[in-house]
């Protein structure tokens, strides 16, 4: 396990490297994203580029420029080229944003996809299950901006139910703080309930004809059980995997049009604004961080696995 | 004889499929006294296991009919409620199936699974009295270090230790039936005779009466007291184990026999074998269903033929053929290689 979790560790630090010096290369050969004239203003006179180039050392070769932008990253001192400002303090600003919008989405995500996922296996073929396929095939066929504005429309602006927007400090005020968050939540998880459910119910279908089920049938065990202990948890490891990636995937940059849409102000939306103005400070930090999470969550979904699933651990332990 | 432990009565079990009402087990009886061994024989879709599985309602479902009768001890197990069955299942009548690859649930310590049999019949023994069973019973049937074996995941047995694991399970409520459903198809050879060999053991020590369905005629002769031979959802002879291995009635059932390799014979350049394959039981013929495949097939193979003893003899050797009993003898030698000689 340990050894496991050493070369899982130097295996993302690799990764966010390569991230790293993809991005960095990507702005560098964009057309019209010199730094030196966005430093300087609309209106600056050539020298003035000039200066601010030599002075914040755009004129050192690549390898150098990369160093300096990476030890600035991780020591907290970079600067926006638009705005100015510090890009670690911007990203701070917005985790709280970010995670509330993610964590309480996945947690819906995750239990009412498993929720309808087991309902739909366990009643297949029958009304409930065919009327929660439909619904998670419309699940999935709504794209979030859609339905992000049919949301707005209908239930901030037809009714007013709720806020049009906007996020609160969970600190300040917890209700107000899932009150704003209950449509962007919605919005970001609809879509993945359909599709888990829809993964849930094919695999508990599968496992429902395994041999141990019907061992644990001949056993005797109440249907309950042999649905929950024997066919649900089977089934769930695929589920995991999912969940592990999407959910890194989301934090890393899946929720950048909800929090866009309901003005969160989070990472995602700061991301957003970076790339807009091709700002190359923010966009590094935001993807390192973006990719921070895809990696981490790619390494805890292989140690969830070998915790969910014993056949793993053998083949690990034996290399 | 002793009262019948088990006791089935014209059991037909039809699947509703697309292409129609598919009669996988049609009109099978048998009885089961207490500490018989009695063997189910036939090729694959012979409605062998089918009819083992009906017997403690694992084959119910929304398709299936069901008709006749099984009583255990008495009481019908067909018209069960779902509760009352499960009460059966696992307590009174224990299953194991063909591969113990699969049979066990990957996820959970065999020690655990085998707890989980006993608490679910069981509530008032603790975790503890029950884990300490579970080492009794995986000892008892011959694994070694039991205590370490409790905490091991089923990919960490080997098949053998499996099965051994899977059979301790089936024993750990001291059931009256063990129905052992192809326990050693899936088996290298030598394990398949340590299975068999803790089978046999199991059946004296325990009085244990066993339902053993195989398409292994090797297997039938070392463990079996009676034999069914099935064929197409029905039963074509049945008879104690000398009458079907030294006195075969059945052109079927020389078939089969024939279809042994023999170590007291020459070897034959090819294994003799049945000609054609099992008609679709969809689309049965009319009459003996073996009559399209059989040598020995006459006009009166279009009606079906009853299960009936020799006439005259009120044994319980029955057979279900049109032939009469010297024509049987004259086949049956003509062809040599079946039947075996008389019982030494």
């Amino acid at each position: 396990m340990g050894r496991f979790a050493v070369r899982r560790l130097l295996a993302m630090l690799l990764v966010l490297f390569a991230i790293s010096i993809v991005v960095f290369l990507i702005f560098n050969v964009i057309p019209n994203s010199d730094p030196a004239q966005r430093l300087a203003g609309k209106n600056a006179t050539p020298q003035l580029v000039a200066s601010i180039s030599e002075e914040w050392g755009f004129e050192e070769p690549l390898p150098v420029q990369y160093w300096t932008m990476m030890k600035k990253v991780f020591s907290g001192d970079l600067i926006s080229y638009n705005s100015r400002q510090n890009v670690d303090e911007q990203i701070a600003e917005g985790i709280p944003a970010t995670f509330s919008l993610c964590i309480g989405a996945a947690l819906i995500w995750l239990s009412f996809g498993i929720l309808f996922g087991y309902l739909s296996a366990v009643k297949a073929g029958r009304a409930t299950d065919r009327v929660l396929t439909v619904l998670a095939l419309v699940g999935i066929s709504m794209p979030v901006f859609w339905l992000a504005a049919i949301f707005l429309y209908y239930l901030t602006f037809e009714v007013e139910l709720f806020p049009s927007g906007g996020y609160v400090p969970l600190s300040e005020d917890p209700l107000g703080w899932a009150y704003h968050l209950v449509l962007p939540w919605l919005t970001l998880a609809i879509i993945f309930v359909g599709f888990y459910s829809r993964v849930l119910r094919s695999n508990m279908l599968d496992a429902m004809d395994e041999d141990y089920v019907r061992t644990a049938r001949a056993k005797g065990l109440s249907e309950r059980r042999v649905r929950i202990r024997h066919v649900l948890r089977n089934s769930l490891i695929p589920i995991v995997t999912l969940f592990g990636l999407d959910f890194g995937a989301v934090l890393g940059g899946g929720a950048i049009l909800t929090e866009a849409i309901f003005n969160l102000q989070g990472v995602g939306q700061y991301a957003a604004e970076s790339i807009k103005n091709l700002d190359l400070p923010p966009i590094m930090a935001v993807t390192l961080f973006g990719a921070f999470f895809i990696v981490l969550f790619n390494a805890l979904v292989d140690i969830a696995y070998a915790w969910l699933d014993p056949r793993i651990r053998l083949e690990e332990s034996a290399r | 004889m002793s009262e019948p432990l088990l006791a089935v009565r014209d059991l037909r079990v039809g699947f509703v499929t697309e292409g129609g009402l598919l009669q996988a087990v049609d009109g099978v009886s048998f009885d089961l006294v207490p500490g018989e061994v009695l063997a189910i024989v036939g090729e694959s879709g012979a409605g062998k296991s089918v009819t083992a599985q009906t017997i403690p309602g694992l084959t119910r479902s929304p398709n299936a009919r069901i008709e006749g009768s099984a009583r255990l001890r008495g009481e019908e197990l067909l018209e069960a409620s779902e509760a009352e069955l499960r009460r059966v299942r696992g307590d009174r009548i224990a299953m194991v199936f063909q591969d113990p690859m699969t049979s066990l649930n990957p996820v959970y310590r065999v020690g655990d699974q085998i707890v989980e049999a006993i608490r679910a019949h069981r509530e008032r023994v603790g975790e503890e009295e029950a884990r300490r069973l579970a080492v009794e019973m995986l000892d008892s049937v011959g694994i070694p270090q039991p205590e370490r074996r409790a905490d091991a995941y089923p990919h960490e047995l080997s098949g053998g230790m499996r099965q051994r694991a899977m059979i301790a399970m089936a024993l750990a409520l001291d059931p009256d039936v063990l129905i052992a459903d192809e326990p050693t198809t899936a088996l290298d050879v030598t394990i398949q005779a340590q299975i068999l060999e803790l089978l046999r053991r199991l059946n004296r020590e325990r009085d244990l009466a066993i339902v053993l369905i195989t398409h292994d005629l090797a297997v039938v002769a070392e463990i079996a007291d009676r034999v069914l031979v099935m064929y197409a959802g029905r039963v074509v002879e049945e008879g104690t184990l000398d009458e079907i291995f030294y006195d075969p009635q059945h052109p079927y059932t020389w078939g089969l026999l024939g279809s042994l390799t023999r170590l007291d014979r020459e070897r034959p350049e090819r294994l003799p074998q049945i000609r054609g394959a099992p008609p679709s039981l969809l689309d049965l013929p009319a009459g003996c269903s073996f009559a399209p495949r059989c040598p020995h097939a006459f006009g009166r193979c279009t009606e079906l033929p009853g299960l009936k003893a020799r006439p005259g003899e009120a044994s319980g050797h029955r057979d279900r053929c049109w032939l009469g009993p010297e024509e049987k003898r004259g086949r049956r030698e003509l062809d040599g290689r079946i039947g075996l000689e008389e019982p030494a």
